[in-house]
C-alpha cells in the first residue's frame, strides 16, 4: 500500500478561488489552524477569469439602489427557484464585502466623487457591478491571495483531493489526495471541511471553464452522503468566442453589452428585440432609440434587450443560428466597434481587446466579434444552510459555485463574485464554529485511506486499457450534444445510457508514466467526478419537465408552477454507494432524485417582489 | 526517459478533424521531456490545424501520443499565467502564442522555463516566487476620514488608482522572473533578490493611494533592488505589457535613492518627523555607509557588459563609475 503523509488542522478549505480564500481568511482570523488546498498554483483558480464585476447595491452610481432591489432582481433572474434566504443575505452583505476588499488593497475603478464606480449588467435594474476594467476576478483573487499570505495561512498547492473521509458517526473528519508535482499521497485530518471547488463545466465540449472545473466538490459531497440540488440548472453564457475552433467557448464578458455592445444577426438586425419575454417586457426597451437613451440615463427609457438575463439571451442566439441567420462560424455578431470610440473600448474592455487581437486576429474597435453560447456556470450544487453554509453532512460546508440554491435556475452576471465573498466568509464562520464545538481528537481511518489509494493507483498498474483522454472526449461529446442548452426527454434518456457505458469504460483506464506530474493520471482521477456530476445534471434534467432559467426542455417549453415549487434533490442514500464506479467511487447509478418543496419566502420579502412588480 | 522520435501523422484530431488543414500539412513539435535527473528533446509530428495556439498542439500531443506529457495550464486565455515556457527560445505563454505567428516549415521547439528547477517535462518548480511573496510587507491602509466613514468607502481619484492598477494587471506568469539574468544565471542571488515581479508588487503598494508602509529599506537591504541593471528584459516578455522597468523599478530606485543618499532630504526628515513610516524607517533614512553607498546617485545606469549579453560576468550590481553608461531608454534596442 502506498505511504502517505498526514497533516492535522482545525479547518481545511478545498479550493482556492474567491470562496475558498475568503473562507480560509475567516477561519484563520478566528484563530483556527487553517489550511487551504488547491489543485493548481495559488492565484490561478478560475476566479481570475471573471471579468465584468461584483454586484453589490452600494448605491454609488444610482443612490436609489438598495439591497431590496438587488434581492428582487436576483430572485427574478433565478426564476424564483432560488433559496430566498441566500438571496437575501447576499443582497444585504455584498456591499460590506466589496468595501472590505478595498480595505485589503483592491483598487476598483472610481466615480467622479472618488467612490467605487459601478457598471450595468443583464438583469440588474441599476448599474451595480463594482469592477476594475474587465479583469475584476483577477483583482479579487489577488487581493484575497495577498491577504491570505499576509495572514500566514498554510497553503497546499497543486494537491488534488480524491475523497472526503468520515468518522464512525458520519461526520467529515478530513480528506485524502495527492501532490500533483510528485504524485505522493497526503491526508488531512480536520474538525471541519469547507468545499470551495468551483464548477463542473469541463464535462462539456465548449465551455468557458478551465481543466480544473471537473465538479470534484459536488461529486465528493455526494460520495460522502450529502444532498445536492438543482443540478439540471446549468448556465450557458450567451457570449463565448466561436472562432478559431481552439478558443471556442472562451468567455466574452457581458460587460461588452453593459457598455453598449449590441447583438446582430447575419442580416444586421438587432434580433434581441424579437425575443423579449412577457416577464421582462415592462422593463425592456421597445425600440433601438429607447434602448440607446438608457445607457446615458436610466430614467430616459428602459434597458435594451441585449441586457436581459443570460438564459434569455443565450436561447435567442441559439434560435437565430438555428434559423440560418448566424455568422460564418455558427455564432452571431457582437458589435461594440460602431458604438464606442476605440479609446473607450480599449480603456473599458482592455482584456477583451487583447484576447480578440491575440487569439482571433480581430480588432474589436474596428469589427464585430463572433460569439455564441458556452457552458459557463452551475447554479445547482451542494445543498447548504443559508446562514452557516453547512451541508447535510456534519462538519462539511460549501461555498461559491459548488454550493446550490443562491442563484436558482439562472444566475445574474456579477452575482458570482459577490456570492464568493459573502458565502465564503459565512462558510469560514460556520466551519470555525463547528470546529470549536467538536470535542475529542479527529482521527483518520487507515482502512478508508488505503481503499482510496489502491483505487487511485490502479490505472498505473493496469497493463492495457482505456485512454483517459478518449474517455474525456467522449464524455464531452455526449454532454454537449445530448445535455446542452436545449434538451429533450429522449436525448436525456440516451445520455443516461451513454454515461453508464462511459462509467464502465472508466473502471478500466490504463496510463503509463508513473505518478510524478502526470496529466494522464491526473485526468484519470478527475473522471470519476466528471461522470458523477454529468449523471446528476442529466437526471435532474429528466425530472424537471418544464423550462426554467438555464434549463430548457424542447418537449416542455413552458415554465410549470408546480415544478417551480420544488428542488430536485439528489443523494446517495447511506449504505448504498459501494465502490463499483470509476476509481472505486460509488457507481453513478446509485444517485437518487427526489422532489422536495423549496423553502417558502416570508411575507415581508414576498411583498418586496409584489411592490416592485407594480412599478 | 523516452528518446525515440514519434511520428504519427494519422493521429486522431480532437475535434473530429473539422479544421485539419486540407492540404495535409503537418507540424513538428520538439518538446523537452525529462525531470530533475535529466532529459532531452523529443519530436512529435501532428496534422496542422487552423487557428491553434502552441498549447493546443501540446494538448493534442498529450491526447494522442504522450498521455503523461507534463504541462501546466489553466485558463487558456492569457489570464492565469500558468503555461509559461520558452518557445523557439523565447519566453512566452503557450496559450497566447499562435502557431501562425511562428515561422512556417520550421519545427516548434518548446522548453520549460530555464530560470526555475525542472519538475517534469514543461513544468518547473516556481515555489521561489511564492517564498518571495511572503516577504513583501503587506498592504496597510490609512484610516478612513469622517467623510469616508459616512460615504461608506474610501475616496480615491481614478487617476491615482491607475498607477497601481497597471501593476495589478500582473497574472504572475513569472516570465519576468525567468528572464531576469540577476537570477537566471546566478542561482545564488535568489536569496537576496526579489525579482521584477515583486519589485512591481512593491511599487504597486508604494504608489497605492491608501498604503502607509514604507518598504524602501527592505527593498534596498533585503530584496536587492540595486542589483537590477535595468536591461528591461522583464518588460519585454511581460504578456500584460506592464512597463515593469520604467514604471515600477526605476521609480522605486529613485525613492530608495532619495531615502538613502540625498543628504538634504535626509536632513529634512530628521528635522520634520514623517507621518508615514515603519519600525524599519530609521535604517532606511540613515545615510548609507559601506559598499552600498557607492551605488549611482542617478538610477538610470546600465551595468556595463550585461546589456544584451547574458554570458557576460555579473558583478553583483556594484557601480563602476568609469564604465560606459546607458540611459534607460537605450538599455534595450
Amino acid at each position: 500500500m502506498p505511504e502517505y503523509e498526514t497533516h492535522d488542522f482545525d479547518v481545511i478549505v478545498i479550493g482556492a478561488g474567491g470562496a475558498g480564500l475568503r473562507a480560509a481568511i475567516e477561519a484563520r482570523s478566528q484563530g483556527l489552524r487553517t489550511a487551504l488546498i488547491c489543485k493548481s498554483l495559488l492565484g490561478k483558480a478560475h476566479t481570475v477569469m471573471a471579468e465584468g464585476g461584483a454586484a453589490a447595491a452600494l448605491g454609488n452610481v444610482y443612490p436609489e439602489d438598495n439591497w431590496k432591489v438587488h434581492f428582487r432582481d436576483t430572485m427574478r433572474g433565478g426564476k424564483m427557484l432560488n433559496n430566498w434566504r441566500m438571496a437575501e443575505l447576499h443582497a444585504k452583505e455584498a456591499p460590506d464585502r466589496v468595501r472590505e476588499l478595498e480595505e485589503w488593497g483592491a483598487l476598483f475603478d472610481r466615480t467622479k466623487d472618488g467612490l467605487i464606480t459601478q457598471r450595468d449588467f443583464g438583469g440588474h435594474r441599476f448599474a451595480r457591478l463594482a469592477h476594475i476594467g474587465d479583469r475584476t476576478g483577477l483583482e479579487l483573487i489577488r487581493t484575497l491571495q495577498q491577504k491570505a499570505v499576509a495572514d500566514g495561512i498554510e497553503v497546499f498547492m497543486e494537491v488534488k483531493v480524491l475523497r472526503l473521509l468520515r468518522d464512525g458517526d458520519g461526520a467529515v473528519s478530513g480528506a485524502v489526495g495527492y501532490w500533483r508535482p510528485t504524485g505522493e499521497f497526503v491526508t488531512f485530518t480536520a474538525k471541519a471541511v469547507v468545499l470551495a471547488t468551483g464548477s463542473i463545466g469541463k464535462s462539456w465540449k465548449y465551455t468557458s471553464n478551465s481543466w480544473e472545473s471537473t465538479g470534484d466538490g459536488v461529486a465528493m459531497a455526494l460520495w460522502a452522503g450529502a444532498d445536492v440540488i438543482d443540478m439540471e440548472c446549468v448556465q450557458f453564457h450567451p457570449t463565448g468566442m466561436v472562432w478559431p475552433l481552439s478558443v471556442r467557448g472562451i468567455l466574452v464578458t457581458e460587460g461588452v453589452r453593459g457598455d453598449g455592445g449590441v447583438l446582430r444577426n447575419s442580416e444586421g438586425r438587432r434580433f434581441m428585440f424579437d425575443y423579449i419575454p412577457a416577464m421582462f417586457a415592462a422593463e425592456t426597451a421597445k425600440t433601438e432609440e429607447e434602448g440607446d437613451r438608457w445607457y446615458d440615463d436610466h430614467s430616459a427609457g428602459q434597458r435594451p434587450p441585449e441586457l436581459l438575463p443570460r438564459d434569455e439571451v443565450a436561447r435567442s442566439i441559439n434560435s437565430e443560428v438555428k434559423a440560418g441567420r448566424g455568422s460564418p462560424h455558427g455564432g452571431v455578431y457582437l458589435d461594440i466597434a460602431t458604438r464606442r470610440s476605440p479609446e473607450d473600448i480599449r480603456r473599458r474592455l482592455p482584456s477583451m481587446y487583447h484576447q480578440f487581437k491575440e487569439l482571433a486576429g480581430v480588432d474589436i474597435t474596428a469589427e464585430a466579434m463572433e460569439v455564441g453560447p458556452t457552458c459557463h456556470y452551475a447554479m445547482g450544487g451542494v445543498r447548504v444552510d443559508a446562514d452557516t453554509a453547512a451541508t447535510t453532512v456534519p462538519g462539511l460546508f460549501a461555498a461559491g459555485e459548488v454550493a446550490g440554491g443562491m442563484h436558482g435556475a439562472n444566475r445574474l452576471g456579477g452575482n458570482s463574485l459577490s456570492d464568493l465573498i459573502v458565502f465564503g466568509r459565512r462558510a469560514g464562520m460556520g466551519a470555525a464554529d463547528f470546529a470549536r464545538g467538536r470535542s475529542g481528537k479527529v482521527a483518520v481511518d487507515a482502512g478508508q485511506v488505503d481503499g482510496v489509494l489502491a483505487a487511485a493507483t490502479a490505472p498505473l498498474d493496469r497493463e492495457e486499457g482505456e485512454n483517459p483522454y478518449d474517455l474525456q472526449h467522449d464524455l464531452q461529446e455526449t454532454m454537449q450534444s445530448l445535455v446542452g442548452i436545449i434538451r429533450t426527454g429522449s436525448e436525456l434518456e440516451e445520455a443516461l445510457g451513454k454515461l453508464e457505458e462511459l462509467e464502465e469504460r472508466a473502471t478500466a483506464i490504463s496510463i503509463g508514466g508513473g505518478r510524478l506530474y502526470n496529466p494522464g493520471w491526473n485526468l484519470a482521477t478527475d473522471l470519476p467526478s466528471m461522470l458523477t456530476v454529468s449523471r446528476a445534471v442529466t437526471q435532474g434534467a429528466i425530472n424537471r419537465k418544464e423550462s426554467r432559467g438555464g434549463h430548457t426542455r424542447d418537449d416542455y417549453p413552458k415554465a410549470d408552477p408546480e415544478m417551480g415549487s420544488v428542488n430536485f434533490v439528489q443523494r446517495i442514500p447511506e449504505g448504498t454507494g459501494g465502490t463499483a464506479g470509476a476509481g472505486g467511487t460509488p457507481s453513478i447509478r446509485t444517485i437518487t432524485v427526489t422532489p422536495e418543496p423549496i423553502p417558502e419566502m416570508p411575507d415581508e420579502l414576498k411583498s418586496l417582489m409584489e411592490l416592485e412588480e407594480a412599478h | 526517459m523516452a528518446d525515440e522520435s514519434v511520428s504519427d501523422g494519422g493521429a486522431a484530431v480532437s475535434d473530429g478533424g473539422a479544421a485539419v488543414s486540407e492540404d495535409g500539412a503537418q507540424v513538428t513539435m520538439v518538446l523537452w521531456r525529462g525531470d530533475a535527473s535529466g532529459g532531452g528533446f523529443v519530436e512529435y509530428v501532428l496534422p496542422a490545424v487552423e487557428g491553434e495556439v502552441v498549447l493546443d498542439v501540446v494538448h493534442r500531443v498529450q491526447a494522442t501520443q504522450a498521455p503523461d506529457l507534463a504541462c501546466r495550464w489553466n485558463c487558456k486565455a492569457g489570464k492565469c499565467g500558468s503555461c509559461s515556457a520558452e518557445i523557439n527560445g523565447k519566453p512566452a505563454l503557450m496559450c497566447m502564442t499562435r502557431m501562425s505567428e511562428l515561422p512556417p516549415d520550421e519545427d516548434v521547439v518548446v522548453a520549460p522555463m530555464r530560470g526555475f528547477p525542472i519538475l517534469r517535462d514543461l513544468v518547473t518548480d516556481v515555489s521561489y516566487n511564492y517564498e518571495v511573496a511572503k516577504r513583501i510587507p503587506p498592504f496597510h491602509p490609512r484610516a478612513k476620514t469622517e467623510d469616508e466613514v459616512e460615504a461608506g468607502g474610501y475616496r480615491m481619484a481614478q487617476i491615482d488608482v491607475e498607477r497601481s492598477q497597471e501593476f495589478r494587471k500582473c497574472i504572475e506568469c513569472y516570465l519576468c522572473q525567468n528572464v531576469c539574468h540577476v537570477i537566471r544565471d546566478h542561482e545564488e542571488n535568489k536569496t537576496a533578490f526579489a525579482g521584477p515581479r515583486f519589485f512591481a508588487r512593491s511599487a504597486e503598494l508604494e504608489m497605492h493611494p491608501l498604503d502607509t508602509t514604507d518598504r524602501r529599506a527592505i527593498l534596498r537591504e533585503e530584496q536587492g533592488l540595486g542589483k537590477c541593471n535595468i536591461t528591461k528584459c522583464c518588460t519585454e516578455v511581460c504578456p500584460e505589457h506592464i512597463k515593469i522597468t520604467d514604471n515600477a523599478i526605476i521609480p522605486l530606485k529613485e525613492r530608495v535613492v532619495d531615502a538613502s543618499y540625498d543628504p538634504i532630504a535626509w536632513l529634512g526628515r530628521k528635522i520634520r518627523r514623517r507621518t508615514k513610516g515603519t519600525a524599519a524607517e530609521a535604517a532606511a533614512t540613515a545615510p548609507a555607509t559601506g559598499p552600498a553607498a557607492v551605488q549611482p546617485p542617478v538610477p538610470v545606469q546600465g551595468i556595463p557588459g550585461v546589456d544584451g549579453d547574458e554570458d557576460a560576468p555579473y558583478d553583483g550590481g556594484t557601480f563602476d563609475p568609469d564604465a560606459e553608461t546607458a540611459s534607460a531608454s537605450q538599455a534595450t534596442e
